[in-house]
């Protein structure tokens, strides 16, 4: 290669310009885009790891939402006589359970996942975003488990589904939206104050008994079911009910408040992440 | 547009560093804080704990070249090569990339310990933000490097401390990236392994990539760096010339003198004890860089209890060795020219003049040996380090001589054609002495 050849070269080279963020900077979209490959990967990996070091592995993903129903089932639908939209119970809570559970992991996983990839974050460059991204995408082995689940239930209930179903990837993104906005939040807040991770738990608890899972959300009267919907797992798990079980109660503004929230906290917290994301190889 | 591969401008860092030590502080703190805020004006204490680990740091990388950083612990290296990596932002200032960059920092790349080698280095050709399909022959030229076949499925928790590096630096260095960065990698890993990855790293530069690599070791520095960066408090005291910057580097930070009464690393009974050691110019200024073929004088302090010494009582030996320990050469009173008879003080100085000093551009250690009347009286080992810088040994002006030429110096002359004949000793005395006389 002669000279010539090799300043040409050069020239061709794509320059990155290494400079201090102002205030609050671009979400470089493009740039997550590139790294897809990384995104694909660490998914993987997140997959990998979760099945190879749970002793019970995939069994993991049936047993827990299954346990979870018949608990319900006896509590909430036997002993507690708790209406279900004319749905068998079983059927009705576990149908919330779904995106739940794909929520639950979400929160639990990414809220650790920056300070768990420290080894790298401290090593290397890439997107940060794509870490609590991959966390996330990782449970939905967990619940595309849950939902195959789910279709048997719905045999054995002999419950048809109606058209609504066309909507059911709308929620389905609607899940994962809603799960990235907080865990943007809680992995970024998690660098900085690590007990984060200890309200972890006691926040999911308490996310749990305020969403219409063990009951349906028609239990309340309007505007107040309107204004559940600002808990954006409301407007997910009735939308799952509806889409799938085909239950007639009208849950069109509950998830309209609910997808408006899942958004400004998705949007909200991805700056935030950024953000902060100058510090992280820092603290971390 | 430059053609810098890497351009450094104003940089600074600053850390946070604080009472909460730890870096991260914990969120019932901050709400706590914010509360008592509400009644006082707090001071705002965090700010105060804060350090600067680059500051205004500014220099230019050509395409190709190999710039090495030397600095003592803390000067700011790692965070300089952080900064450029972008794991960390800059506080001020800015830097210019070109190209795909990959780095070694510290220990290890990216690596995750649950995962196999194989799937460790898509990670990382991942990260670096190649396809899959991009990697193909790198593949196996990674692998053939790292030397880890046998292990390439198995998770790297499973390798040891030095196939993780071998693995680690062969990544870095077969991606193909336009920059490399390298963080004292010959810290770790095997002799072997580390002339192997110093081989790589001329080569990385040869196909025009560059590379700037972080070490304390002087050799490697000298042997690979055309131009050196020294860093010192977070600021570039030098850069420009590799030898210049490390003779002034190890003059600012080593004191070769009178630190041998401090050295606890020796063996011997003590008799005679060694107690200074330095080198001097033919100026008679104190050195600790010398050129290949300048006069240099040794001069060794010794303390001994004994009364009337007489120099043949003693033997001095001083050795040069390479960075690995292996010996080079040794100067001893054994070889030279006997010293005068005479008593000599029981505190005093020895002094050792070379007229030309035949070793090729290096850093060497000084092993440094006293015997009194043929038992061990005290060894200290690389009592100092001397660093030899290339300099017109042959007087024709050509190659640079260094390492890779070999440590010994040989002074020589060759001849062509015609010439190349006559230059030898006629056959005829060769033969005369063979013959036995009056044959
Ligand atoms: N994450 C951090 N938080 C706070 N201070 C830091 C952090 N990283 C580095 N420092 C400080 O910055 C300074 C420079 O550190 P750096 O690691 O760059 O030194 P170095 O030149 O690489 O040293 P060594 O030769 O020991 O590797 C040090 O004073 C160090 O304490
Ligand atoms: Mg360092």
């Amino acid at each position: 290669m002669n000279s010539a050849q090799i300043s040409a070269d050069i020239q061709d080279l794509r320059v990155q310009r290494i400079e201090p963020s102002k205030g609050w900077v671009s979400l470089r979209l493009g740039e997550l885009w590139e790294y897809r490959e990384l995104l694909y990967f660490l998914t993987w990996r997140d997959i990998k790891i979760r099945y190879k070091q749970t002793v019970l592995g995939a069994t993991w993903a049936i047993i827990q939402p299954l346990l979870t129903v018949v608990v319900f089932s006896i509590f909430f639908g036997r002993l507690g006589k708790i209406p279900s939209d004319g749905i068998p119970y079983p059927i009705f809570s576990f149908t919330g359970l779904v995106p739940w559970t794909l929520f639950v992991y979400g929160l639990a996983q990414s809220s650790n996942s920056l300070v768990g990839s420290q080894n790298l974050i401290k090593k290397v460059y890439f997107p940060r975003l794509t870490i609590p991204i991959a966390s996330l995408f990782a449970g939905i082995v967990d619940f595309l488990i849950a939902l195959a689940i789910l279709v048997i239930m719905m045999v054995y209930y002999a419950v048809t589904p109606s058209m609504n179903m066309v909507w059911l990837p709308f929620f389905f993104l609607l899940t994962l939206v809603t799960s990235l906005g907080v865990g943007f939040w809680l992995s970024a807040l998690n660098v900085e104050y690590r007990d984060v991770r200890f309200a972890v738990p006691f926040l999911t608890q308490f996310w749990m008994y305020a969403t219409p899972i063990a009951y349906p959300s028609s239990m309340l009267p309007e505007p107040w079911r309107t204004l559940y919907g600002l808990n954006p797992m409301a407007g997910v798990v009735e939308g799952f009910r509806w889409s799938l079980l085909g239950s007639h109660t009208q849950p069109g503004p509950i998830i309209l408040a609910s997808s408006g929230v899942a958004v400004i906290m998705m949007v909200s917290g991805a700056y935030y992440f950024k953000r902060m994301e100058r510090n992280f190889a820092d603290v971390v | 547009m430059t053609e810098q591969a890497v351009r450094v401008v104003g940089l600074s860092k600053q850390f946070r560093i604080g009472e909460k030590q730890a870096g991260y502080q914990t969120f019932r703190d901050k709400l706590t804080d914010a509360a008592k805020s509400m009644f006082r004006r707090s001071k705002s204490g965090r700010k105060s704990g804060t350090i600067w680990a680059l500051q205004d740091v500014s220099f230019e990388v050509g395409q190709g070249e190999v710039i090495g950083i030397i600095g003592r612990n803390g000067a700011g290296k790692s965070t300089l090569l952080k900064v450029l990596s972008r794991i960390t932002e800059p506080t001020t200032g800015y830097a210019e990339i070109r190209g795909r960059l990959s780095s070694l920092l510290e220990v290890g790349t990216g690596f995750h310990a649950e995962l196999t080698g194989r799937e460790n280095i898509y990670l990382n050709a991942a990260i670096l933000g190649m396809r899959r399909k991009d990697i193909g022959r790198r593949f196996d030229d990674i692998v053939a490097f790292s030397e880890v076949e046998k292990f390439i499925d198995t998770p790297v928790k499973h390798y040891s401390s030095g196939m993780y590096l071998r693995l680690a630096f062969a990544v870095a260095a077969h991606l193909e990236p336009d920059v490399l960065l390298i963080d004292e990698v010959l810290a770790v890993g095997d002799a072997a392994f580390q002339r192997k990855c110093l081989g790589k790293m001329g080569e990385v530069a040869q196909q025009g990539r560059t590379v700037l690599f972080v070490s304390h070791d002087m050799t490697a520095i000298s042997r690979l760096a055309s131009r050196t960066v020294v860093l010192e408090g977070g600021r570039v005291a030098y850069l420009g010339d590799t030898s210049d910057a490390i003779g002034m580097y190890v003059k600012e930070h080593q004191s070769s003198e009178e630190d041998l009464e401090l050295r606890t690393d020796r063996r011997g009974d003590g008799v005679i004890r060694l107690k200074s050691f330095a080198c001097f110019d033919a100026q008679g200024r104190k050195v600790t860089s010398v050129g290949t073929g300048d006069p240099v004088y040794f001069s060794v302090g010794y303390t001994t209890k004994l009364k009337g010494l007489e120099p043949l009582d003693f033997v001095l030996d001083m050795r040069f060795t390479d960075v690995m320990g292996h010996p080079i050469s040794t100067l001893s009173t054994r070889f030279s020219s006997p010293v005068p008879r005479g008593k000599v003080e029981s505190d005093g100085l020895m002094v050792c003049k070379v007229e030309s000093l035949s070793l090729a551009a290096e850093v060497y250690g000084i092993d440094l040996w006293l015997a009194y009347r043929g038992g061990m009286s005290d060894f200290v080992p690389r009592a100092a380090e001397m660093q030899v810088v290339t300099a017109d040994y042959f007087g024709t002006g050509a190659e640079p001589l260094i390492r890779k030429h070999g440590a010994a110096l040989i002074p020589h002359e060759w001849f062509v054609g015609s010439r190349a004949m006559e230059c030898m000793p006629p056959p005829a005395n060769i033969e005369s002495p063979a013959l036995p006389p009056g044959a």
